[in-house]
Formats: C-alpha cells, structure tokens, sequence
C-alpha cells in the first residue's frame, strides 16, 4: 500500500509539469501555430525561475510559498518573451513554424549554458529550498485521497489546478477563447468578421510561452534540487500529451496524469512484485506515452479534433 | 591577340554574371549569417568585453590559423566532424525536396548508431568487410526507422513531424534498452563496448581522426543531387514536393513517392549514425537522451537552401564554428557557437521577409534621395 501512495504521489509530481505545458501548447495549436518550441522555452523559463531561486533564498525573510511564487513569476515572464520570439517569426514573419521552433530550441540549450557555465562555474546551478507542503490543514485526513494529495504536497500542486480551471474557462466561456478556436478553425473567416488573426495568434503563442515557462520551473522544482539545462524531452512529452488528449484541456489533464503514471511505473518499476514478474523490461514504460500517441494518430486520425488550420502560415492576402 | 582578349573578356563576363547570380540565392544565408555573428559579438561583449576581439578572431580564423602557424589538426577536425551533420543534412534535404519534414533524422541515426556498434562488438568478420557490413547494416537500420512515418502519412495522412518527434524519443528508450541487454560494458556499466578493431572505419592519415567517411557523406550528397535532379524518380518526388494533387493528377503514385522518400532520407540518417559509431572509441551511452545531431541536420539543410551541395558546404561552415567555438576557450565557453548557431537558422527562417522589408526600405531610402536630389535641383536651376 505504501509504494502505491508513493507511485500515485510521484505521478501527481510528474503530471502537474506536463499538464500546465500541454495547456500551453493547447493555446498555441488551438490558434493555429504548432510549437514544438515548448521544450526550449521550459529550459528558458526554468533557468531564470530557478536562478531567482538561488539569488533570493539567501534572504532568510521571504517564505518558502513566497519565493516560490516569484520562481513561477519570472519563469513565466521569460518564458513569455522568449515564445514571442517564435510567435514574431512564424506569424509576422511567415517563416516555417518548425523552423523557428527549432532554431529556439538549440538557442536555448546553448544560452543556458554558456550563462550557467560562465557565471556559476558548472552547469548546474545548485538550491536548497524545496517547495512541499507537509501536511494541508484539514484535507490531509481524510483516507486515501487524504494521502496521496494533500501529505507532502508540492504547492504546484495548487498552481496546476488553478491552470486547468483557468484554461477550461478562458477556452470555453469567454470571447478570447472563442476567438483562439475559430481563428485555428478557419483563420479567413474569424478575419472576415473583424479579428486580428496576427495579433490573436501572437497572443495565444504568449500564453503559451508563458504556461511552458511556469511548467518548466514546476518540473525543475518537482523533480530535482539542481538546475541542469534539460527538461528530458518534457516538452516534446507534452506535445504528445496535447495530441493525445484530443486538444481538449480535460483530456489533456487526463492524458498528463496517464503519461506521468507510465513514466513513474518505469522508475518505481522493481519495487513492484507483480510487475517484476512480468518481466517487461523498464525503457518499455518510457516509450509507452509515445507508441500510444503514434497509435492514436494512426488510428484515430480521421475523427481527431485537431485545428483544422493548425501549421498553416496565415496570409490575409490569399483565399 | 584581339580573339584570345576577347574570348577571356567573353569568360570574365560569363564568371561575374554567374557570382552575382550564386549571390543572389544565397543572400539569405549570408545575411543570416551575420546577423548570428552580431549576436556573438553581443554575448562576447557582455561576458567578457576585454577578450572579444582575440575571441572573434579565434572564432573566425582558429581553425585555419593558430600560433603563428597553420593550423592542419584543426582543419582535419572540422571535416572530420562535419561528416555526420552533413549526412543529417542531406536527410533532411532529400526530405524536404518532397515536401516532408523529417525531423526524425536524429531517431533513424540512433537506429544506424545501434546496429553499427551491435555488429562492431558482437560479430567476427575479416578486416574490411566488418565495418562494410556494419555500416551498411546501420543504413538498413536507418530506412526502416525512416519508413514508418512515411507510411503513416502516406496511409493515414499523419502529419510526419509529429510522427517523427514521437519517433525520436521511442528510439532513445530503444537504444537504452538494447545497449543494456546486448552491448553493455561490464566495467563501466555506463556505456557500449568498444567495436572491435576490424570493424573500426578506416582513416586518411593515420596521425588524424579524419575518416574516410568524409569521403562517403560528399559521395553522398553528390548522389542525393543526381538522384533528386537527374532522374525520373528525383522529379517525381520534386514534382510531389511542389504539388501533390499536381503530380496525383499528372499519374504519378504520390503515396509511394512519400515512402520511398522517407526511407531514403533515413538512409542518409541511418548512414550518419553509422560512420560517426564505427570511430575509434566511441561507444553509446545508457542516459536517455535524444542525438543533437539530427536537428543540427535541419539547420544544415536550411543554410545549404535545401539542396544537396549546399549541405554540404553547410555542414563544413557550420562544424567550422563549432570547432573555431573550441579554440576560443579559455576567455569563452565554446556554447557560444551553438548560440550563434541558433540565431543563424532564426534568420534563416526569417530571412525572405526580412529580405522583402530591407528592399522596401532600400526603395524608401532611394526614393527619399532622389527627391532631395531634385528638389536640390530644381532650387539651383531658380
């Protein structure tokens, strides 16, 4: 019973990163841009959440919860300006979209750590403030639900629900949202009734540098106590999370969870007897969310709910 | 002695007009080239103001010129090194000529890598036929990986980079999994076996690391160019490229030319993994991590203009920074190249519109002369 409180807590530990990226990439898609930058703007982000990190928790003064909050902060607002980047590009520019997204990928390893390594040496930058919450008032009684949640709990734990809600809400019951759908729908139409397709879309790519920056400080918080520039392929995850969960944000969260689940059976693997016994080697579990993916594409590829205009580069002048 | 001068103005004329034409296409990666040095320049001087003059210099001659002397390790190491993005390159160009995306090169080259290294550690075979065998075993390895997103799309209409990323990191588990069980070190614990001494690729000189694999990637890139463009198959899969209801409409079986296309783009990526394995000494590694050198494939095929002899002068180009980034250490970390890297395909990307805006604005700026130069005129004709 206790390696499965402890799988099902390192699973909500896995999934709460995946979860906020894939809802970044979902702004981003639903918009009509693919983003497979997702993976170098975490590492963007995550540097100088973590970096803020270790410059402030010398002062003693400011609360775990605090320095937190500034951790996700910062990481979102580079993250930001960092996806403004491939959003200046791809819909400005009319470049590739995977281009661009490629170019910031490899940009953002090598700025990482040719900054890391010039000003600390190595490059990992080291911290010691771990952000977990030991028990949640009151919640962290009751049974079972009780100790997967709420004893030990990462505070992105918090952030990640709020993400969830904030995005069924923004995609689903404002005119923001609304205008994010049509204009990944049918861009040409969403103009001719007034939208600025440019400016939508470079903000749903914001948002979306702005939510793979906060996922990529949460997964570098949740996951480690060092900052080492990679995200292991999280971002790339992520995006077979989005598409896994049908570009919707409730499956998307399902999707994260499954995934996670699959990635932590894989580290957690030989202290489980029954699935020792089966003898599916390890690296299986790793590729599981991947094959998956793949199948569900192949498969399902007729009724997928993918952005109908999704990697086409607008340009108002064509029909 | 007036027909030799004439027949010499006749070549002179014929060389201008051909380099201002060879300038005009490859305007684009000039100027993103540029625009990747400023941003080099930028990070020197912020980082380390003081240094920035001898680090650009290392940067940009290093290799060539070092010491006082020249510098023939440094050249033999950049070709050296360029042997593997170029053949990612070529991968991805050949894709690209078709209208594919082959982001995939680095997955098809993790496949090449593990097959090469499995018979260089595991078989016996003579001399010249183990590496033979090896690599042409990794190429086979490489096409499969390469078919499986070109039969998806061509079955199933999935879009291939998505197959392809995916693609990528099963293979990173893959290899993992297959190092363990099959090749794994039992010292180390760590990594691969060394390949045994037969299956070791032969090099030019026997004092540097070049192997005759650079020989193998510029034979190739030559052959991706016949194929592409002198052969019924090359214009078929150009034509798809261009227009596929085009080329349905004109007869031509599209859904086989996307497969075959794939899997010869993995060839070429199969092949990458393949001779950078069968070096002296390099083993595979058990950390699940994806290759870099497939996407430095893309920004290769990008600057080459997606065509097959322009990744390879790329590829040279681009292993020219990386190494002349090595000689700029101490005062530098060599990371700086993989940013000007970077920034390089950033406005490679970019660049056709940047090209439109700079005209416009060169068009404003003649116009704005041209009318002072009137009105300046026209107020000294009164």
């Amino acid at each position: 019973m206790i390696v499965f409180y402890q799988v099902m807590q390192a699973t909500f530990v896995v999934a709460i990163p995946l979860m906020i990226v894939a809802l970044g990439g979902l702004f981003s898609e639903r918009s009509g841009v693919t983003n497979i930058a997702l993976e170098g703007i975490m590492i963007f982000g995550a540097f100088f959440g973590i970096w803020a990190v270790q410059v402030l928790e010398v002062n003693q003064g400011l609360s775990v919860q605090m320095l937190y909050v500034i951790a996700v902060v910062v990481a979102g607002i580079t993250g930001t300006l960092y996806s403004m980047l491939h959003g200046y590009a791809s819909i400005y520019m009319k470049s590739n979209q995977i281009i661009s997204a490629t170019a910031l990928n490899l940009f953002a390893i090598a700025f990482v750590t040719f900054i890391a390594r010039t000003t600390q040496g190595g490059s990992q930058i080291q911290y010691s403030s771990r952000f977990i919450i030991n028990r949640f008032p009151v919640l962290h009684r009751i049974p079972v639900i009780g100790d997967i949640f709420f004893r030990q709990m990462y505070i992105s734990l918090i952030f990640g629900i709020i993400f969830l809600i904030t995005t069924i809400v923004v995609m689903y019951k404002t005119r923001l949202g609304l205008r994010i759908r049509a204009c990944g729908e049918n861009p040409h139409a969403a103009d001719s009734l007034g939208i600025n397709i440019y400016r939508l879309r470079f903000l749903a790519v914001s948002l979306s540098g702005l939510l793979a920056g906060i996922g990529g400080v949460t997964f570098m918080t949740n996951t480690s106590t060092e900052y080492a520039p990679t995200v292991a392929g999280f971002g790339f995850l992520a995006i077979a999370v989005l598409i896994f969960g049908n570009w919707k944000p409730h499956f998307i969260a399902l999707a994260a969870i499954f995934f996670a689940f699959m990635r932590v059976l894989g580290s957690y693997y030989s202290n489980i007897p029954f699935l020792r016994e089966l003898g599916i080697p390890r690296d299986f579990f790793r590729m599981t969310p991947y094959i998956a993916t793949i199948i569900v594409l192949a498969i399902f590829s007729k009724s997928s709910r993918a952005p109908k205009a999704l990697g086409q580069i607008y340009d108002q002048g064509r029909r | 002695m007036e027909r030799i001068r004439n027949i010499l103005k006749k070549c002179l004329a014929f060389i201008l007009g051909k380099s201002k034409s060879i300038l005009v296409t490859i305007k684009p990666s000039l100027i993103a080239i540029c625009m990747g040095l400023i941003a080099g320049i930028i990070m020197m001087l912020i980082f380390n103001p003081s240094e920035t003059l001898s680090g650009l210099r290392n940067l940009l001659i290093g290799v060539i010129y070092r010491n006082n002397q020249l510098n023939l390790r440094g050249i033999l190491t950049t070709l050296h090194h360029s042997t593997t993005i170029i053949l990612t390159g070529i991968a991805v160009v050949f894709a690209f000529r078709t209208g594919l995306f082959n982001i995939g090169a680095s997955g098809q080259m993790m496949m090449g890598a593990y097959v090469t290294v499995h018979v260089g550690v595991l078989w016996s075979l003579p001399a010249p036929f183990h590496w033979i065998v090896g690599i042409f075993l990794g190429v086979v390895a490489g096409t499969i990986y390469g078919l499986i997103p070109g039969i998806l799309k061509a079955m199933r209409n999935v879009n291939e980079v998505v197959t392809s990323i995916m693609l990528n990191w099963i293979a990173a588990s893959l290899l993992v999994y297959l190092v363990n069980r099959n090749v794994l070190n039992p010292f180390t614990q760590g990594g691969s076996q060394n390949i045994q001494p037969t299956a070791i690729i032969p090099r030019l000189f026997s004092n540097y690391q070049l192997t005759i694999g650079f020989l193998i990637a510029i034979a190739m890139g030559i052959l991706a160019h016949f194929l592409l463009y002198r052969t019924t198959l090359g214009f078929q899969l150009r034509a798809s490229g261009f227009n596929v209801d085009g080329s349905k409409y004109a007869g031509m079986n599209t859904k086989r030319n996307i497969i075959l296309s794939m899997g010869i783009s993995g060839a070429f990526a199969g092949l990458a993994g393949a001779l950078l394995f069968s070096n002296y000494g390099k083993t595979l590694s058990t950390e699940v991590h994806v290759f870099m050198e497939g996407f430095e494939g893309i920004s290769v095929a990008l600057l080459g203009l997606g065509e097959p002899i322009g990744a390879i002068i790329a590829g040279i180009f681009l292993s020219y920074i990386k190494q002349g980034g090595f000689y700029m250490q101490p005062a530098f970390r060599p990371e700086i190249s993989d940013m000007i890297i970077g920034v390089i395909i950033y406005f490679t990307a970019i660049s056709l519109a940047l090209q439109l805006a700079l005209k416009k604005y060169s068009g404003k700026i003649k116009t704005f002369i041209k009318r002072k130069h009137l009105t300046t005129r026209e107020e000294d004709e009164q």
